[in-house]
């Protein structure tokens, strides 16, 4: 049912344009294209229904309603938000650094996109095949710090310098933890193809296999969206929410719906890496690859903001000292411990 | 065939464009009034005092030293991880070599104090 819908699509317009005679390579390029399209118009609305579900999730657990007043059940409350942030002005502080200032939202969605890139929203749904999509995943998601410390260092404001300082100090240790954890994995599928690793989980998903490794890397994945209980770079209470202090209008909007973009990254990757990508569970194919994919990404974002709403934020010395002393060790004697296993088990010959 | 980094610059050309459409139809569609103390660094209503671009506590900097030199030998584990099934005997001691040296860096680290937050 619907199994084939999307790359049906794509197949039929392949063949479509070399019907009419476009050259091979353009008409590749056109169904690119119509691809990375596709992915934008799904992200968008993604974030904007994910802001929504944010607030409706918030006030169901702080026991309150939630914003119901705009569109049914209050759906189109962000849609009404961000038109009108698009209305007001962006302001430019006088002694800002102009250029970094306005470049960082502007290239604040570039990370976010490039690792939706190879993401496979079902089984042979990537839009970008490639050989090392994990870490090239990892690469380039890594380059938001740099455009958070941009926004940061440009404001020339102290709450803003705070922030940035602490977006690269917190990311940077997290980041760590989080490729190690994935390491184990690797070793496992013995392959950097993102679809290959989905593939290896048909017998059993990798979370049952490296149960340590994905705590390590839902913890860490946390932190490197910057969501509470890591939420320091932000903390709205006592650094006015850190890099963003001085952006105004739709460049904040932005700053606020990539992060949500950012959350669906880390949530795609968990999926792909424990939970075993567009894969059924028990063999339930009546619902299309695609949709399963979907379920177990949102089934894990809302566990973030669960966890958001649920516990209180940590200390600057408490992060730190979390991220280096117990993550970075515990991440290392996983992959000591796979690779003991791995070893063992070849040699038993089981 | 086209290569796969046409795909990735498309989707780099795809993130700049929606970052740039909507700061772009801001500025076509807003509002600018200079007015008022607006254009002031925000700071809960008072005047910002001394320059903001200082020198600054240098415990963050000894996160990313250690950061850069751990990720470094984490990319170097990553072809191994590749191909640690295949290579055998051979490769399950080189990691225990190489997991040690990372923990006696580590350690190091941690004597050192340079994990504590001061």
């Amino acid at each position: 049912m619907g199994e084939n819908l999307f790359t049906g699509i794509a197949a039929w317009m392949r063949t479509a344009l070399l019907d009419i005679g476009t050259p091979p390579l353009l008409s590749e390029f056109i169904v690119l294209l119509v691809k990375l399209l596709a992915v934008i118009i799904f992200v968008s609305l993604n974030v904007l229904w994910l802001v929504y579900m944010e607030r409706k999730v918030c006030a169901y657990i702080q026991c309150r309603i939630g914003p119901n007043r705009v569109g049914p059940k209050g759906l189109l409350q962000t849609v009404a938000d961000v038109l009108k942030l698009l209305g007001k002005e962006i302001i430019v502080p006088r002694r800002v650094d102009k250029i970094v200032y306005l470049a960082a939202p502007l290239l604040v969605f570039v990370p976010p996109m490039m690792a939706f890139a190879v993401i496979p929203w079902g089984n042979g749904m990537a839009p970008v095949e490639m050989n090392i999509g994990i870490f090239y995943v990892l690469a380039v998601a890594s380059l938001s710090t740099l455009i958070f410390w941009m926004g940061g260092w440009s404001s020339y404001n102290k709450y803003s310098l705070v922030g940035g300082m602490r977006v690269v100090a917190q990311m940077v240790s997290y980041e760590l933890p989080l490729v190690l954890a994935l390491l184990g994995v690797v070793m496992l599928a013995g392959t950097l193809n993102i679809n290959d690793i989905v593939n290896a989980q048909r017998q059993v998903w990798f979370v049952f296999a490296q149960p340590l490794a994905f705590l390590i890397y839902l913890t860490a994945g946390i932190s490197e969206v910057n969501r509470v209980p890591f939420d320091l770079v932000e903390g709205e209470s006592e650094i006015i929410a850190g890099p963003y202090t001085e952006y105004s209008g739709m460049a904040y909007a932005m700053y606020m719906l990539a992060e949500y973009a950012n959350m669906m990254v880390v949530a795609c990757m968990a999926t792909i890496m424990f939970l075993g990508g567009w894969l059924a569970p028990f063999g339930w194919t009546f619902l299309p690859s695609w949709f399963w994919f979907f379920i177990k990404v949102y089934a894990l974002i809302f566990l973030f903001m669960w966890i958001r709403w649920t516990y209180p934020r940590i200390r600057v010395d408490q992060l730190m000292g979390f991220g280096w002393k117990v993550l970075v060790p515990l991440s290392l004697a996983n992959i000591f411990v796979t690779g003991v296993g791995m070893y063992v088990y070849r040699a038993i010959g089981w | 065939m086209l290569s796969e980094w046409v795909g990735v610059l498309l989707f780099l050309v795809g993130g700049l464009a929606v970052g740039a459409g909507g700061i772009l139809t801001a500025f076509l569609i807003a509002p600018r009034r200079r007015q008022g103390s607006k254009y002031e660094p925000y700071e809960c209503g008072m005047e910002t005092i001394g320059p903001t671009w200082v020198q600054f506590k240098t415990s963050y900097f000894l996160y990313a030293l250690l950061f850069v030199i751990f990720d470094v030998e984490t990319i170097y584990l990553y072809p191994w991880a590749v191909k640690f099934q295949s290579l055998g005997l051979f490769a399950f001691i080189e990691m225990i070599i190489f997991i040690f040296i990372l923990v006696v860096g580590l350690w190091y680290a941690w004597k050192e104090g340079a994990l504590e937050w001061k």
